[in-house]
């Protein structure tokens, strides 16, 4: 007890220079939460993906487009439960700023692989009614202020002209991890304007969703399709949901990377900070362990005395750093809009922020500890800081 | 009268400790700035430099990218025949109508696939665009199933060697020839003929021309003519600013995300600076009290502070830039979200930047060292004399 009390009494006895250096961890343990928080939002849309789902694209890559007769064939496939298709639709809202994903969906058949997207009934039928029917996530109606009855016009990038929607649902997510900025609509809306303004790319599918009847058939069903349109015009490339996702993360995978350093350069520098902290404090009380050690306390006594000052002082500030992580978190996923559409602070970061903690304290108080063991009773007494 | 230099030399000699932990934090936080900075330079250059302003890319309307423009055969002869397009020395007209297509390769060292872009040129298109030089093997023949790898394609995917061979749209493909395009984006990318990749996707439609202007001035009269057209639905722009627009969200990502970390780092470092100031100034209370006796007044003294920590900036801001020109040795590569392809660039140094990082670690210094400083100068001498 007297051992904290000691603790307690040191570490407040320059009460600025503690402040700074809690005020320094509180600044890097949040930061490296936040950065934490920004990889893990990387990962989500795989991390989300059911294992009983296949996405089916042309094996040249996602920019080429497969028949829709394709749908049928996959269908008859022994293992195949049901089969639906989407085209990304990659259209601006106003300005290009405003990027969210829109798919048009074939309507009859996509929701019904997507149990976690859930929709009230009657709005389900009024979309399923409406041709130009739009069902958008809850992300987008608070980012962008949707209403069930809105009009919204997309200008086309990759199907030009201008296209006009009205909302007729709005859907939400069954778990945190479930993204709901996303906008669907109809694919038949989408190919029958098509047949009119450019026959040729009509009835063309950019993805198709297969639904497993097991999870275990994964490997055969997707060799199985693959195999169907072997030489063909459009060979097929058959892979998981969440391989097709992580496909998309491994394209970008330098950033996280470097994100995933940078997070960790943040630690060595509160660790240089802590250490210099500690290195000064010992410094300064030299004299005083010459004469605990002169009254007989042992090594072993200044060190718990140094690494308890360190760490207390470290994970003090990690705690605070640790709350302030969730309320900045959540702020900044919400300026982001719908760039991180899942954001949140997973129990692994605060593991990983708690470790970091206690870390830096330890490590900070190393070498302190080896000098104030080592220092010889006599040299300390003369010591003057 | 002023303090003399030796004496804050000695101030930092004498904790050896405390000023390498404090310059080594503050290193790490200027090797992060400069980092960032060198990297967005990369982009900036590896894009801007990949076109030139006497070119102009015509595209379909708001398409944005060439991999989702579309011009049709028609369209291409009517914006091939403007006045202001010039005329090479063969008496045809400078222009390269092109396909561009991605494909997906698999990386040599993770083999993990990435829309890599196939470009089908006409063979005018190396004319055009004069950075471009094959460096090894030779230009695929037109008519034939040959292609030529970007210096960064044939070394990072699978199968786009010199002598290797690809399979996409039923065909094999043989890599002839490597070119290096001084390091702007047509590196990242793999060239064939137009015609034979338009027969191999089945697709009869051009992505994107590349025109050569006679005269650079007249490109506003060609953009207003070809845009109000009635049969044509294209925008035309100039090379350059195409290829800068392509990355703009790519490189705003990397100086927002990098400019923010940057500041935060620096907070932490500031503080590690503030602290050894202050325990610098509080151990040497009897000292300044000396010095002020003497006849020194708190300017010196605060100068003598503020050279202390400006030095510990300066120490910083020297080893972060040393460790961060080594970055210059790598070359990072991504895809880019707007035209969703890879794209490799390298960590470029300016003089430019090292004068901005020296500014940043002589601003964190003076930051650190402004308020101990004055604390300092501010020392009853008669108080500061009994300090043990």
């Amino acid at each position: 007890m007297y051992y904290l009390k000691l603790i307690f009494r040191n570490a407040l006895r320059h009460k600025l220079r503690t402040g700074l250096t809690v005020l320094g961890i509180v600044v890097a343990i949040l930061a490296f939460g936040l950065l934490r928080t920004v990889v893990d939002a990387w990962y989500h849309g795989s991390d989300a993906a059911s294992k009983t789902r296949l996405v089916t694209r042309n094996s040249i890559s996602l920019v080429f487009s497969m028949p829709l007769t394709y749908s049928a064939k996959i269908r008859q496939l022994d293992g195949v439960k049901a089969v639906s298709h989407a085209n990304w639709f990659g259209g601006v809202y106003v300005t290009e700023k405003n990027f969210f994903p829109q798919f048009a969906v074939q309507a009859s058949t996509y929701f019904d692989l997507y149990p976690e997207y859930i929709v009230p009934p009657e709005q389900m039928r009024d979309f399923q009614r409406d041709r130009k029917g739009a069902l958008v996530g809850r992300k987008l109606v608070d980012t962008y202020g949707f209403k069930i009855g809105d009009q919204v016009s997309l200008r086309g990038t990759i199907f030009p002209g201008n296209w006009e929607f009205v909302v007729r649902g709005i859907y939400d997510g069954a778990g945190d991890k479930t993204d709901t900025s996303q906008f669907f609509f109809h694919w038949d809306y989408l190919n029958e304007t098509m047949k009119k303004t450019a026959p040729r790319r009509a009835n063309s599918v950019g993805v198709y969703i297969i639904s497993l009847a097991s999870a275990d058939r994964a490997a055969e069903v997707a060799a199985a399709v693959d195999h169907e349109f072997k030489n063909s015009l459009a060979e097929t490339l058959t892979e998981t949901e969440q391989a097709f996702q992580l496909g998309f993360v491994s394209m970008t995978e330098a950033i996280v990377v470097a994100i995933k350093i940078v997070s960790f350069l943040v630690i060595f520098i509160i660790m240089a900070v802590m250490a210099n902290t500690m290195a000064m404090t010992v410094r300064e009380r030299m004299a005083e362990y010459a004469t605990l050690k002169a009254l007989g306390f042992g090594p072993r006594h200044l060190a718990v005395m140094i690494f308890g000052e360190s760490l207390a002082i470290a994970s003090f500030g990690a705690a605070l750093g640790i709350a302030l992580t969730f309320p900045v978190a959540d702020k900044f996923g919400k300026s982001m809009g719908t760039l991180f559409p899942v954001f949140f602070v997973v129990p692994e970061t605060v593991y990983m922020q708690i470790a970091a903690g206690v870390i830096v304290g330890a490590v900070a108080a190393l070498l302190p500890c080896v000098r104030a063991a080592h220092i010889r009773i006599v040299d300390g007494l003369r010591s003057v800081g | 009268m002023k303090i003399p230099f030796s004496y804050t030399l000695r101030n930092l000699w004498a904790r050896k400790l405390t000023t390498v932990l404090t310059a080594g934090g503050m290193a790490l936080v200027v090797f992060v700035f400069a980092t960032v900075l060198m990297l967005e330079e990369g982009l900036r250059k590896t894009l801007v430099e990949t076109g030139s302003y006497d070119n102009v890319v015509v595209i379909r309307r708001s398409a944005q990218t060439e991999v989702q423009s579309a011009i049709d055969r028609v369209q291409a002869a009517l914006i091939e025949s403007q006045p202001e397009v010039a005329f090479g020395a063969d008496g045809e007209r400078m222009v390269s109508k092109e396909t561009i297509v991605l494909v997906n390769l698999n990386k040599r060292d993770s083999d993990k696939p990435t829309n890599v872009m196939v470009r089908g040129v006409a063979p005018r298109g190396l004319t055009l665009r004069p950075q471009v030089k094959i460096t090894a093997g030779r230009m695929f023949r037109p008519g034939s199933s040959e292609i030529v790898a970007g210096r960064n394609a044939a070394e990072r995917f699978k199968g786009a060697g010199i002598g290797e061979t690809l399979w996409f749209g039923q065909r094999e493909w043989l890599v002839v020839g490597t070119f290096d395009a001084g390091k702007s984006g047509f590196d990242s990318e793999i060239w064939g003929d137009a015609d034979q990749l338009m027969q191999a996707f089945r697709r009869p439609i051009y992505s994107a021309l590349l025109v050569k202007l006679n005269d650079p001035a007249r490109f506003n009269e060609l953009k207003t003519r070809l845009e109000s057209d009635q049969r044509l639905t294209v925008e035309a722009k100039r090379e350059t600013i195409f290829y800068a627009d392509q990355s703009e969200v790519l490189a705003n990502f990397i100086r927002y995300l990098g400019l923010t970390l940057s500041i935060i780092f620096s907070v932490g470092a500031i503080i590690g600076a503030m602290i050894t100031m202050y325990a610098s100034v509080a151990s040497r209370t009897a000292e300044i009290g000396t010095l002020r006796a003497l006849g020194f007044r708190q300017r010196s003294v605060m100068a003598a502070f503020m050279f202390e920590a400006i030095l510990l900036g300066l120490v910083g801001g020297g080893v972060g830039l040393f460790l961060a020109s080594f970055m210059q040795f790598f070359t990072i590569s991504t895809m880019n979200w707007q035209s969703f392809s890879e794209l490799a660039f390298s960590f470029t140094l300016t003089p430019g930047i090292t004068l901005k990082t020296f500014a940043f670690a002589l601003i964190m210094g003076v930051v650190g060292g402004f308020l101990p400083a004055m604390r300092a100068a501010k020392l009853p001498i008669i108080d500061a004399l009994r300090a043990a």
